[in-house]
């Protein structure tokens, strides 16, 4: 089929207004919260219904066409880039909040609906939507399934795939199933949920999330710790979860990311080598006791400062630094590298000490921002664009960090996924045998690989069964691969 | 059984003479007897094993420490047993991380006493004693505390399989937060042995608390308890943070009870605020760390016997009430026995049946059709095979069952590992 019957096919699903076709237009399209990369589609599809959903990817599946599903488009590793000769799903348009269900504790949503808006929905029945990533006053509930997003709270509450209880799914050859219990738990089966949260949009496109929430806390306290260096504030880090408080959240800065954060939204952070900031939340009782513990443990770690936010609006300030901490590199650097690594929690100062020496050694900036309670940092490498050659360096540097990450024991992604831009890195964290057995779970959702190709795996492995028309991949063209 | 066409020899070149034994009755899958037990001391054995097995077309059946082979349906076939009982060790533990690494074979209990020597459990706790890592994974197991910890897939973070192939296999790591590559760890949490053998496992832990309180109602009324269970999950005059949230029903009367566990003022407080707040359901009683955990090892044993129909069924936490009325009054009209207990702030609850085969096969179709009708599930955990003949222990399956085939096909493909056994016939 060419373009213009693929586009005619579309439209009779979705009307004119729903498909773009335009190169300018398609333009606006050709990233995500990524910019490294750029691909400009073949075509753009906004859906206004799960229905018209299954009918475009059935229509893609008949024609052989690869897609790619989109939320809000703010994944930062091009997990949701388009590919050429393909169709970009747009989901924006499947915003409905479709049950709230407070006895049983459950929200039914469309995959377009923004993370915020679930939290804001059941606010007034005294109940939220437990995962938080910094982009979710944008960010969509499909893209943070597709994703497994984290956020500041996921230490105690756990990421999207601890919330997400059922899905209605699209699979890539345009049928419907219906995974995971919903409001019934322990539905018999495999765990296709569990496999599919997370799967980067690669098994099929989510279009009805049956989501848990949860009761707000009775209590919660926010403080905020200053210390001379980084390796300090781990130490308090340490001496917290070694006492056995579980905090909601424990956040550090590094003195560059301070800086960078009080030049931009001005959050009065004292001047300092790091920061923490630490919230508990629970009963009030267990909430009182452990806070006094915490700000011990900071004392004895030689705190230089320790700020309680009194009310909700100076621990809403905490928070704010907090989360500006990416757009705020701006105001230091022309440009930035936002990676994303684990290491075990016992291993941060380790890497943070390798990770100054890398620093050093490139000659570039680096500035560390992390949930620490989970050891996953956000080293952001600072370059110039302008400096030719300084944006590879930077790259490089930041590939190095992760691969210290994985030397200390921990992983390439913690939250942002690893989409178009680490795919070359999975070879350092998985053997070929661990990485094809992982694609035997693509082969059987996806057999002719159509549904977000060219993302996580660097060597995709060809599925064995070829019903109906679709292209043949040039290296198994090449006999250059087995069929898997 | 007939073994002279097995390659007993070749596998004891693999583990060793003293590993391959001839199976005995004891050995039976649900009346399926295999014909060897093997057991590999390392993965690369259970590798060899493998590739063996599959070269030969034998049929494997992974086992632990067997405390769960009754579930599912009598396999098609078993050739071996495998057996991860040489695989028992605990291969890293970080106190600073809060992460465990183990094999398989590892007994729960030895896991939990080994990790309470540094404060720290892994917050699942099943009823049955004797099993293993692998199988608390293979068979999604899962207790009480569910309400506070959640279940296998929540806290695994890593595993380690041998496919049906020999192919050795890992997904996940050693840190919590993770999302590099796609999560096999939970598509393997609940397969039952039927993708490939689960050879290690790797869980988030979490630090014991300081002390407990136990509130528990004794009521006369079915309906009582879902009334109790919606109140303390509601509240609008207190925020309970539960740790676990349990029902019985047997002989005409109920208990449920609420398990508040942390430091002294916490529970304390949490606990006085419910006895408060349950008074008008009933006399709320109130009991300490040591009288509680005697109260919970009785009060949550499961509410059958050998030889009685065993369900677990699974639905909406606000249908507790439903759920109830429903195996009661099947029960009844077929003149079979029901006892009932379950998580109730869960919506899980488990029916002990016993009574003739007639009557026990009417009670699970009447209760299915409901609940199934509603989204749930209502699973045959245990059963004398005269009545597993007659029923699909799983239930009907929704529209998910072509792709649970197509997912079993690309992971074992000659249907070799435990066959028959999972639902549809995997």
């Amino acid at each position: 089929m060419d373009r213009g019957q693929l586009i005619e096919t579309m439209q009779e699903i979705l009307g004119p207004e729903g498909v773009i076709h335009k190169r300018e237009e398609l333009r606006t399209y050709e990233c995500d919260g990524l910019m490294n990369y750029r691909v400009i589609p073949d075509l753009v599809v906004l859906p206004e219904s799960a229905e018209q959903v299954q009918q475009v990817v059935r229509a893609c599946y008949d024609e052989g066409v690869p897609f790619v599903a989109r939320g809000s488009g703010t994944g930062l590793s091009g997990g949701a880039l388009p590919v050429e000769s393909g169709v970009l799903i747009v989901l924006t348009r499947l915003r409905r909040i479709l049950e709230v269900d407070i006895p049983n504790g459950r929200v039914v949503v469309e995959p377009g609906v923004i993370n915020v808006w679930v939290s804001q929905e059941v606010a007034g029945e005294g109940y939220y939507y437990a995962p938080d990533p910094a982009s979710q006053v944008v960010s969509s509930i499909g893209g943070n399934l597709a994703e497994n997003s984290g956020g500041v709270h996921c230490l105690k509450y756990g990421f999207t795939t601890n919330h997400v209880m059922g899905a209605e799914v699209v699979l890539p050859d345009g049928s419907v199933v219906h995974i995971g219990g919903g409001k019934s738990p322990d539905a018999p089966g495999y765990e296709l949920l569990g496999a599919f949260v997370g799967s980067e949009g690669t098994l099929g496109i989510a279009t009805k999330i049956t989501l848990r929430i949860l009761r707000q806390p009775e209590a919660v306290r926010t403080l905020l710790a200053a210390f001379e260096d980084t390796e300090e504030a781990g130490g308090a880090v340490s001496g917290i979860i070694g006492g056995g408080i579980l905090p909601a959240a424990i956040e550090m800065m590094d003195s560059l990311t301070i800086q960078a954060v009080e030049k931009q939204v001005s959050p009065g952070f004292p001047e300092a080598g790091a920061i923490l900031i630490v919230e508990l939340d629970g009963p009030e009782a267990e909430v009182a006791k452990q806070f006094d513990q915490v700000i011990q443990v900071c004392e004895n770690n030689n705190a230089s400062e320790i700020r309680v936010a009194e009310d909700d609006e100076e621990r809403a300030l905490f928070w704010k630094g907090r989360k500006a901490a990416f757009g705020a590199m701006g105001s230091i650097s022309n440009d930035y590298y936002v990676q994303d690594g684990v290491v075990p929690r016992t291993e941060l100062g380790a890497t943070l000490k390798k990770i100054a020496e890398l620093s050093e050694e490139y000659g570039l900036r680096v500035a560390n921002v992390f949930h620490a309670g989970d050891g996953n940092l956000h080293p952001l490498v600072l370059y110039d664009n302008d400096v030719p050659g300084e944006a590879d360096k930077a790259e490089e540097l930041a590939g190095e960090i992760v691969f210290a990450c994985l030397e200390h024991g921990g992983s390439l992604t913690g939250e942002h996924g690893i989409g178009r831009d680490k795919m070359k890195y999975m070879p350092q964290m998985f053997t070929s045998d661990d990485m094809d057995v992982m694609q035997l779970l693509r082969c059987a959702f996806d057999p002719h690989r159509i549904c977000n190709p060219g993302k996580i795996f660097p060597t995709p492995r060809l599925c064995g069964e070829r019903p109906g028309p679709f292209h043949m991949h040039p290296v198994q063209k090449a006999g250059l691969a087995e069929n898997f | 059984m007939q073994t002279q066409n097995l390659p007993t020899e070749e596998l004891q070149n693999i583990v060793g003479a003293d590993n391959v034994r001839e199976a005995t009755a004891e050995d039976a899958v649900e009346g399926v007897e295999p014909s060897l037990v093997v057991e590999p001391g390392t993965i690369e054995e259970t590798s060899e094993v493998m590739k063996l097995a599959g070269r030969e077309g034998l049929a494997v059946s992974p086992r632990g420490g067997g405390t769960k082979m009754g579930l599912g349906n009598p396999p098609t076939r078993v050739d071996l047993i495998l057996s991860t009982s040489r695989m028992n060790e605990i291969i890293e533990h970080v106190p600073g991380d809060q992460i465990v690494r183990t094999q398989a074979g590892l007994k729960m209990e030895d896991l939990q006493e080994s990790l309470a020597e540094s404060d720290q459990l892994l917050g699942i706790d099943p009823q049955e004693e004797g099993g293993t890592v692998g199988g608390l994974v293979a068979a999604n197991s899962s207790g009480p505390r569910r309400l506070r910890y959640g279940t296998v897939r929540d806290l695994i973070i890593g595993i380690k399989v041998v496919l049906a192939d020999g192919t050795v296999a890992k997904a996940g790591g050693k840190v919590v937060k993770n999302v590099a590559g796609y999560d096999l760890s939970k598509l393997f949490t609940g397969s039952l042995g039927t993708l490939g053998v689960i050879a290690e496992a790797n869980f988030r832990l979490h630090p014991i608390r300081e002390t407990a309180r136990t509130v528990f109602v004794e009521v006369d009324e079915p309906d009582q308890i879902p009334e109790v269970a919606q109140a303390l999950t509601h509240s609008s005059a207190s925020q309970f943070v539960l740790d676990a949230l349990e029902m019985r029903w047997e002989d005409d009367r109920g208990v449920i009870a609420a398990l508040f566990e942390g430091i002294e003022p916490a529970v304390e407080a949490q606990s006085s605020a419910a006895v408060e707040l349950l008074r008008s359901h009933g006399e709320a009683k109130l009991l300490g760390k040591e009288d509680g955990d005697e109260f919970w090892d009785d009060f949550t044993r499961r509410p059958w016997a050998k030889g009685d129909v065993a369900l677990k069924i699974g639905a909406p936490p606000a249908d507790l009430s439903a759920v109830l009325d429903s195996v009661r009054g099947a029960a009844e009209r077929a003149g079979v026995e029901a006892r009932l207990s379950g998580h109730a702030g869960i919506g899980v609850t488990f029916a002990g049946l016993s009574g003739e085969d007639d009557g026990l096969v009417a009670v699970v179709e009447e209760v299915r059709e409901i609940r199934v009708r509603r989204g749930g599930s209502v699973v045959v955990q245990e059963a004398p095979l005269s009545v597993k003949e007659r029923l699909e222990v799983w239930g009907p399956v929704g529209d998910y069952l072509g792709l649970t085939r197509r997912v079993k096909e690309k992971f074992d493909p000659g249907y070799n590992m435990n066959p028959g056994r999972f639902l549809g016939g995997i």
